[in-house]
């Protein structure tokens, strides 16, 4: 193996035009200057929608948001964007991501975000958060700025941590380094054979024990003081704000049952609780809505869960969460996968949803979820100058066309190691890109 | 004699055991029988007897159709002599006064693994062994064992066979249930005589499956692999009867060819499999058997169009346990149907004439054969077809029916007695004569002990005297009474057997509350029974109990019947979402919609479209068409349907991954039409794909090119007369880069492997050619190299999963020593690296939206690898590879308008026409033109839209899919559901047993990580 560096010195020294790509953007510089984006189509991200607007912002805050005729833009005395004929919506949020936690699926090695064992809630997925992945730079570019990055694996996975998406270090890139633990709450079905061989299902008969002990588990975390032992439980000592209902418990459930199950749980325990993925919640919208638990669904784009489902159902369970008055938000989960986010929303719409609606589902819910709907989630005065630009609706593919990205008054370069390709490629055949 | 004859005239190959009977026909008068001659010695004296018996006075069930009452039957040394109604008997026979009993034909089960050895799995290397294990001079896979016959390892199994005669059995043809081609079956009777006075044909069958069973092999480990074996197998074993040249010694091709004339029984299951198995059978010049699994009501008409004889067995589904409905959203309505008409097989069999014998092999516990016949009885299906299916069926199949399947002089002594007409739920077997030999299954009490009596003690101080004894009830276990003077009432135990009759009773409850025993004898003479008692106290006396009246049996055979009529409507596929009835082609005229037409008209506003007899007929605006039914369009888009280029849906098994080369597999082979994934398909507006074989393997299997024709079957979906294509495979997934560090042997391990195996095995292609041209008789059919010669000849076509550039530009290279073009790079995610070259080798290029980043050879894929290759001049299309993704093909095709800035129009040929010239079916797909296939589809918006919906699917003319038509079927389901649930609790109350719902449905990996679906 030691000639490998050699040869890696050696090629760096002989090749005289030795190309660095620009798969990582440099990250943007703080905002120095009042900026002013006027001519567009603002989409708050709270159902309202002013034509023609103007977005003022200074110091990585909106201190201006309205009509352009209330506004003499030029008194203001700022750097102008024309975004005449565009749209501007706040950042998109893409909650339950693996971003920056694995880099090649299949390459165990750049997978980062499953620790060993059952019982983790002591692990920070904000450690493993890699701001340098190649995948990053591809999903900002398609308008998702902020994300929450979730541990997989075990009973209690480990701690979330929340990141806006264009940083140098995972320091730089925390907004909220631990935000909640995730749970993974057993299933009632059990799959047969393995995946070249699937069998479908049969009833998982340890379901009740598993139930029971993760009941248990959670008592013993709530009966812990931290100050009374001999020695210190890691694992507990980070259930500690979870069980006092501080910081927030994310369940992974999908089964009417199971939720109730989980319900029931959180309830018992008095725990702050955010299903995720939940693709029975349409059945138990007035339940949910009545108990004001939030849910944070899976990508529309799936398959119906049962032979005899409406065919459209994952489709449709946004709507249905909608109209009972559910607090939910679309995710789409995966890593690269993230960047359609905007599209697992826009699936919504003929389905039920209007389009202010399905825009909210990955900007206002997710932020209100985190707790942070404060700073991020619309475009408000006050807020986190947070927003992109595209010149056609965002939700379809067929229109989207992201121009600008800004991350608290940052503009942030929306290339990316697949942009680079394509000029790469583009030039070697001597065609244009338009 | 002329029986003997006729047996070896129909299976010359069947080799009857015993020619020492077959000389003693020939010697001996026709009428004489004697009995089987035997080389054993006896140890003392011989006990020889004839075993001459005459049955009496008995309700005879000659055969299957004819009843005789107050028959009599005579036997001799295992065989019938004599039927009469004469009362006729001869000399020296031992007489059993048979007064009604009922006398039928022993049953005969021709699926039967009974006496077989234990198949033991022998311990291989699993997931490693990839030739055969076995020792000596075999075949070189060990799923075939046509050398096995299982006359050689059959022993008696006394325990088994008391369950067989308890249910009516007395003949079996048993096999080994281990292999593809399981060997030769062996006719035995239920007896207990030695081995060799039971076997009564060592080669009545031989039997095939699609299931590998015991091997240890890899190959084959797919049911298209199973398929191809079997094929192969019969052409190898063709060669090696015909070849003249030196060949090698193979004991198993031997052994098919010295049995290839016997009767066959394919081990089929799932109608599906009936199906598959009858077109292997076409190809072999077989007319199977088949034994089913009771799902062929669900396609009847197909059933019966293989010509094919059935074995059916009588396994009925338990009731799901409905009571939790959070649960039940587990269990699908199709198998809720499947519970309600499983036990109406017969009589729909039966009703469509196909011919079919009834096995009592796969009930969970065969004590409940009876108990099920009866059941099926229910839906309308005669009893004398159901004891066709048992006797005559049967026996006609294996042609022995000059033997044994009804009570004729000159066939065997096999007969089963009962009390009660066999399909009343209270009878019994009581005896089951196997060649001759009584075996008593259950006690029967010749006397009938009911009726009323008077009973006294005698000399006895206590007040017993006049009291009145009551007996009713079933004949073999009756209810006494005691009935005082003053018409209070006790129960009484009774405990007889034969003469001797005991019983106890407290008849002063409310006095000393103290049992009185009685033990006594019956005198069936006078009626009267007579002992002694004993006080509680200790004291005897004397009792005598004598007969006023019999017991008139008024308690009648329940006959309730239910209609199929009343059952839930049959859909196709049996599905909730199946059709009641198949969409017929339809004449529409589409007024003022805007046509996506993919020609030079290209998006043409507000036009007009006529389709008719499957086919567009016009387009132009203000058109009239008398015929058609009339649609307004007007703001709707009409396209051409989405063909989707890549597609693993509806099949079962995606796959052989056991091989380097596995070009002998077929996916036209293993279509599974049931799956739901086609009607979802349909919802998004797809009306064709290509189903490939998986990429495990550098040439996987034959394509199979299907419309999305929902509700019919696999052989309808394929599209006619379309050319052949192949699944080859490069990179990781050939390599086995990513399944795990123990699969580091199969070659290749690197690229560079993969290179030399296609050079390796299109250079035996190459000289294959040339031997069958020149030496064609001496030459071995080889499947594998067929496919690859058919390459070689511009006859398939190549699709192949690629993603670095390296290894396309290798595979064309390779293609173009061998003088052909690659057909089409599936995957090309680096396509946009090497597009001039493609374009150069003339190559297609079916690709996707956005994938990357799972596995290291996606590294550098990017989103605008389409639009490159297109504009570059490559002809590229968008493909699923992903049953969700699939239905929103629309979608990913927009994405090359937002990510390369292509035309709407270019990016909507991305999924329609473009991938119809891949397949080679541009002629009659792909565009709106007149001539060309009404495949179309209407769409609620702009159908690059995400906000598009296809309200309207059309294939061939026929209105497949529809918003209207979903909301009914939805409404449906519901309702079927609801109907069955209350039907399930219902089934549980009357103390049906019940299961767990549970999920039927396979899962379905996301194959965002490529290398977990390996498509």
């Amino acid at each position: 193996m030691k000639f490998i560096p050699s040869i890696f010195i050696l090629a760096s020294i002989l090749s005289p035009c030795f190309f660095i790509a620009q798969d990582i953007p440099t990250p943007a510089p703080k905002q120095s200057e009042k900026i002013c984006v006027h001519g567009a189509t603002i989409h708050i991200g709270n159902g309202q929608v002013i034509e023609n607007g103007v977005l003022v912002l200074e110091n990585g805050k909106f201190t201006q948001v309205s009509p352009a005729n209330a506004l003499d833009i030029k008194s203001l005395n700022c750097k102008l964007i024309d975004a005449s004929g565009q749209h501007i919506y706040p950042a998109l949020i893409g909650l339950n991501t693996y971003l920056g936690l694995s880099e090649i699926e299949a390459v165990r090695a750049t997978n980062d975000g499953a620790e060993q064992g059952s019982q983790n809630a002591n692990v920070r997925t904000i450690v493993s958060y890699n701001t340098d992945s190649r995948v990053t730079p591809t999903v900002r570019s398609n308008g998702v700025l902020y994300a929450q990055i979730v541990p997989g694996g075990g009973l209690v996975s480990g701690t979330t941590s929340i990141v806006q998406l264009d940083a140098w270090n995972w320091e730089d890139a925390a907004i909220l380094t631990e935000e909640g633990v995730v749970l993974n709450w057993p299933s009632l079905q059990r799959k047969m054979g393995w995946w070249a061989d699937a069998k479908g299902y049969e009833p998982n008969k340890e379901y009740d024990q598993q139930r029971q002990d993760i009941i248990d588990y959670f008592l013993e975390a709530k009966s812990y003081s931290g100050s009374s032992v001999e020695k210190k439980n890691l694992r507990f000592e980070s259930l500690q704000e979870v069980v006092k209902g501080k910081r927030k418990l994310y369940i992974n459930v999908q089964h009417i049952k199971e939720i109730l199950h989980a319900i029931d749980f959180a309830e018992q325990m008095g725990l702050q609780i955010t299903l995720i993925g939940a693709a029975d919640a349409y059945m138990i919208a007035d339940i949910l809505a009545q108990k004001k638990i939030s849910v944070i669904l899976g990508r529309t784009h799936e398959l119906p869960n049962y032979a005899d489902e409406d065919i459209y159902q994952p489709y449709k369970t946004p709507a249905i969460l909608q109209k009972a008055g559910v607090l939910y938000a679309i995710s789409n989960e995966g890593f690269w996968q993230v960047r359609n986010l905007a599209f697992q929303a826009g699936q919504a719409v003929p389905y039920g949803l209007t389009k202010e609606q399905a825009l909210m589902s990955i900007t206002l819910h997710p932020a209100k979820i985190l707790g942070l709907d404060h700073r991020i989630g619309t475009i408000e005065l006050g807020k986190d100058a947070s927003f992109i630009l595209s010149t056609g609706d965002v939700l379809d593919m067929r229109t989207s066309q992201i121009t600008r990205a800004f991350i608290e008054g940052r503009s942030i370069n929306l290339g990316n190691k697949q942009t680079d390709l394509y000029h790469k490629f583009m030039e070697k055949y001597g065609l244009k890109v338009k | 004699m002329t029986s003997i004859y006729i047996n070896f005239k129909y299976s010359s190959r069947q080799r009857f055991i015993i020619p020492s009977l077959i000389l003693c026909f020939l010697l001996t008068h026709p009428f004489s029988l004697c009995s089987q001659q035997t080389t054993f010695k006896t140890n003392g004296p011989d006990d020889y007897r004839e075993g001459l018996y005459a049955f009496t006075r008995v309700t005879l069930y000659q055969d299957y159709k004819t009843i005789r009452s107050n028959a009599t039957v005579v036997i001799k040394n295992g065989k019938i002599i004599d039927v009469n109604t004469t009362g006729s008997i001869p000399a020296g026979a031992t007489v059993y006064n048979m007064q009604g009993k009922f006398l039928y034909p022993s049953f005969i089960d021709l699926y039967s693994d009974h006496g077989m050895p234990k198949i033991k799995k022998n311990p291989g290397d699993e997931g490693k062994q990839y030739e055969s294990n076995i020792k000596g001079a075999y075949g070189w896979n060990q799923a075939i064992h046509t050398d096995f016959e299982a006359h050689k390892t059959w022993t008696r199994d006394d325990t088994a066979a008391k369950i067989y005669r308890k249910q009516g059995f007395g003949t079996l043809v048993v096999h080994r249930k281990d292999g593809i081609a399981r060997g030769t079956a062996a006719l035995v009777l239920l007896g207990s005589d030695k081995e060799n006075l039971l076997l009564k044909n060592s080669q009545i069958a031989n039997v095939f499956s699609l299931d590998k069973g015991s091997s240890t092999q890899e190959y084959p480990n797919s049911m298209m692999g199973s398929i191809a074996l079997l094929r192969q197998t019969h052409y190898d074993a063709k060669w090696y009867a015909q070849t003249t040249a030196p060949k090698e010694y193979n004991i198993n091709l031997e052994a098919w060819n010295e049995t290839k004339n016997l009767i066959s029984i394919f081990d089929a299951g799932h109608w599906e499999n009936v199906l598959r198995a009858d077109k292997i059978g076409d190809e072999m010049g077989k007319q199977f058997i088949f034994r089913t699994d009771g799902t062929e009501y669900q396609r009847l008409d197909e059933i019966k169009k293989t010509n094919g004889k059935l074995i059916v067995p009588l396994i009925f589904p338990k009731a799901y346990d409905v009571s939790d409905i959070y649960k039940n959203q587990f269990i699908d309505l199709a198998e809720m149907n499947h519970w309600e008409h499983a036990p109406a097989n017969c009589a729909y069999l039966d009703k469509n004439n196909i011919e079919f014998a009834i096995t009592s092999d796969l009930l969970e516990k065969r004590d409940d054969f009876l108990k099920n016949l009866r059941i099926a009885l229910k839906y309308g299906i005669s009893e004398s077809a159901l004891l066709k299916a048992l006797t005559f069926q049967p026996a006609q199949f294996l042609n022995i029916y000059n033997e044994v399947g009804s009570i004729e002089k000159g066939k065997w002594a096999n007969f089963i007695i009962t009390d009660y007409n066999l399909f009343d739920d209270r009878a019994q077997v009581l005896e089951n004569w196997v060649g001759g030999k009584k075996f008593t299954v259950q006690k029967s009490e010749d006397y009938d002990i009911r009726g009323t009596y008077k009973l006294n003690t005698i000399n006895s101080s206590t007040p017993l005297s006049s009291t009145k004894l009551v007996i009713i009830g079933d004949k073999p276990s009756p209810k006494a009474t005691i009935i005082f003077s003053d018409t209070s009432k006790i129960d009484v135990k009774l405990d007889r057997k034969g003469k001797d009759i005991v019983f106890s009773m407290i008849p002063f409850p409310k006095g000393d509350n103290k049992k009185y025993f009685f033990s006594g004898t019956i005198d069936p003479e006078t009626n009267r029974w007579t002992g002694k008692g004993q006080y509680p106290n200790g004291a005897e006396f004397k009792w005598m109990a004598q007969r006023d009246s019999l017991y008139i049996d008024t308690s009648k055979r329940k006959l309730d019947t239910i209609k199929l009529e009343s059952l839930g409507k049959l859909s196709y596929p049996m599905h909730g979402y199946g059709f009641e009835q198949l969409p017929n082609q339809e004449s529409i005229l589409f007024k003022n919609a805007t046509l996506w037409t993919n020609e030079a008209e290209g998006v043409m506003p507000l036009t007009d479209l006529i389709i008719k007899n499957g086919k567009i007929a016009q387009i132009g605006n203000n058109l009239g068409c008398a015929e058609c039914r009339i649609f307004n369009a007007q703001g709707k888009h009409i396209t051409t349907g989405i063909i989707d280029e890549h597609s693993h849906i509806a099949l079962r098994g995606v796959n052989e991954g056991s091989k380097t080369i596995s070009s002998e597999v077929c996916m036209g082979d293993v279509i599974n039409p049931s799956d739901i994934n086609i009607y979802r398909h349909l919802a998004g507006g797809v009306t064709a794909a290509q189903l490939l074989h998986g990429s495990a393997n550098a040439i996987g299997g034959q394509s199979a090119l299907i419309k999305l024709r929902w509700g019919f079957t696999a052989e309808q979906m394929k599209i006619e007369q379309a050319d052949g294509f192949i699944k080859f495979a490069l990179g990781e997934n050939v390599k086995q880069s990513n399944w795990g560090p123990q699969f580091n042997t199969r070659y290749p391990q690197t690229r560079m492997g993969v290179e030399q195996t296609y050079i390796n095995y299109f250079t035996k292609a190459q000289e294959y050619l040339k031997n069958i041209q020149t030496n064609a008789q001496n030459t071995r059919r080889d499947l594998e190299l067929d496919a690859l010669a058919e390459i070689l000849n511009k006859k398939r076509f190549i699709t192949c999963h690629s993603y670095v550039q390296s290894e396309i530009t290798m595979l064309m290279r390779v293609a173009e020593k061998f003088n052909f073009k690659v057909n089409t790079f599936t995957h090309i995610l680096e396509g946009y690296k090497v597009a001039d070259k493609m374009k150069t080798h003339g190559v297609y290029a079916s690709t996707f939206a956005d994938w990357w980043a799972y596995k290291f050879e996606v590294i550098d894929a990017i989103p605008h690898n389409a639009g490159i290759l297109s504009q570059m001049g490559v002809c590229t299309a968008i493909n699923s590879d992903d049953a969700e993704m699939a239905r929103r093909l629309n979608q990913e095709a927009a994405k090359s308008v937002k990510y390369a800035n292509m035309s709407e129009e270019d990016a909507w040929k991305m999924v329609t026409l473009n991938p119809a010239k891949m397949v080679h079916l541009d002629h009659r797909m792909g565009s709106l033109k007149p001539g060309k296939d009404a495949d179309v589809v209407l769409w609620s918006d702009h159908p690059l839209s995400i906000y598009a919906l296809a309200e309207q699917t059309y294939i061939d003319g026929r209105l497949f899919y529809s918003l209207e038509s979903n909301t009914k079927l939805q409404e449906r389901i519901q309702k079927e559901r609801a109907r069955l649930i209350q039907k399930m609790s219902e089934d549980k109350k009357a103390g049906g047993e019940t299961q767990e719902p549970a999920k039927k449905q396979k899962y379905s990996f996301s194959c965002g990580n490529e290398n977990e679906c390996l498509h």
